[in-house]
């Protein structure tokens, strides 16, 4: 268990995400695919947080207590990303239901009238 | 390294490697399954793997938040248009890019991977081992780590207020916007 461990991982959930929400032609399987790369994403900067510490620790010992606090600096981006993610699910899966309801088809490629 | 010096023994290896495999699994099939509602399923074993991660780079609080929002309400969001979509229910076909795109995936990866394994990292085992991290700092930094809390709640509050701030207007307009395109007309 290390950072390339968690990195590894990561990178193949991104790619498996990026599969999915290139080549599905259904928009709810477009939206997992893309939480999907939130969560690898997620993982990348959490662990980036966890193993890597600022040289400024060790070398300017009174800085230390402070730079010290912004070890958890990949935590806080992963708070934001979630809420983020939250709200661009909220919104993306009210524009699935609203053009299902206006043309019964919830497929991608249904939605294309800019198309041309 | 950190704490209880739990990270280093067998137990959180064979732990994170089941957790690892078990997601990755759940997200090839998030993207190969036919059926949408069981996608969505393995979505949530895949969500849950991830906290499972959090919680084994120390990061409970995430790991915690992760479980509400991610398994609790964005799973829970996305069953339930499936469900109000179902009558459409033809699977996820997908479109003509599928063998190129699997191949880029593929090579996506793989090059990430190499990066990954290719840079020296300089880590906290690292330094610690090459004596490039003091007796004194590292107490600090395993403080840190013993409670994150605090600390997210100052980094929060403080240095990134600004953030803070916006991310309650973006929830703001994500709620009155979601609730506009789905109104009755």
């Amino acid at each position: 268990m290390s950072l390339e461990n968690f990195l590894i991982v990561a990178a193949i959930i991104f790619a498996i995400g990026l599969y999915g929400a290139i080549t599905k032609n259904n928009a709810i399987t477009v939206l997992m695919s893309i939480e999907l790369m939130f969560n690898a994403v997620n993982i990348s900067a959490v662990a980036m947080s966890r193993y890597i510490v600022p040289a400024s620790i060790s070398q300017d010992p009174a800085a230390a207590d402070l730079a010290v606090q912004f070890l958890l600096t990949g935590q806080v981006f992963t708070v934001f990303i979630i809420t983020v993610a939250a709200a661009e699910v909220a919104l993306g899966l009210a524009i699935v239901l609203s053009i299902f309801r206006q043309r019964a088809s919830i497929f991608v490629s249904d939605a294309a009238e800019l198309k041309n | 390294m950190l704490g209880q010096g739990t990270e280093a023994s067998l137990l959180a290896d064979i732990v994170f490697w089941v957790i690892a495999i078990s997601s990755i699994v759940a997200a090839l099939a998030v993207v190969i399954l036919k059926d949408l509602f069981r996608a969505a399923l393995f979505l949530i074993v895949s969500f849950l793997g991830v906290a499972g991660m959090f919680v084994l780079l120390r990061a409970e609080f995430l790991a915690v938040v992760q479980v509400l929002v991610y398994v609790g309400a964005i799973s829970v969001l996305i069953i339930f248009a499936i469900l109000m979509t179902r009558d459409v229910e033809e699977g996820s076909p997908s479109n003509r890019f599928r063998l190129p795109m699997a191949i880029f995936s593929v090579l996506f990866a793989a090059v990430a991977i190499y990066v990954a394994l290719s840079t020296n990292w300089n880590t906290l085992e690292a330094s610690i081992a090459s004596g490039a991290i003091s007796g004194d700092a590292l107490e600090k930094v395993k403080g840190v780590y013993s409670n994150t809390i605090p600390t997210i709640g100052h980094l929060l509050l403080r240095d990134f207020v600004l953030a803070f701030e916006v991310a309650s207007v973006v929830l703001l307009a994500a709620l009155i916007g979601a609730l506009a395109l789905i109104r009755e007309r």
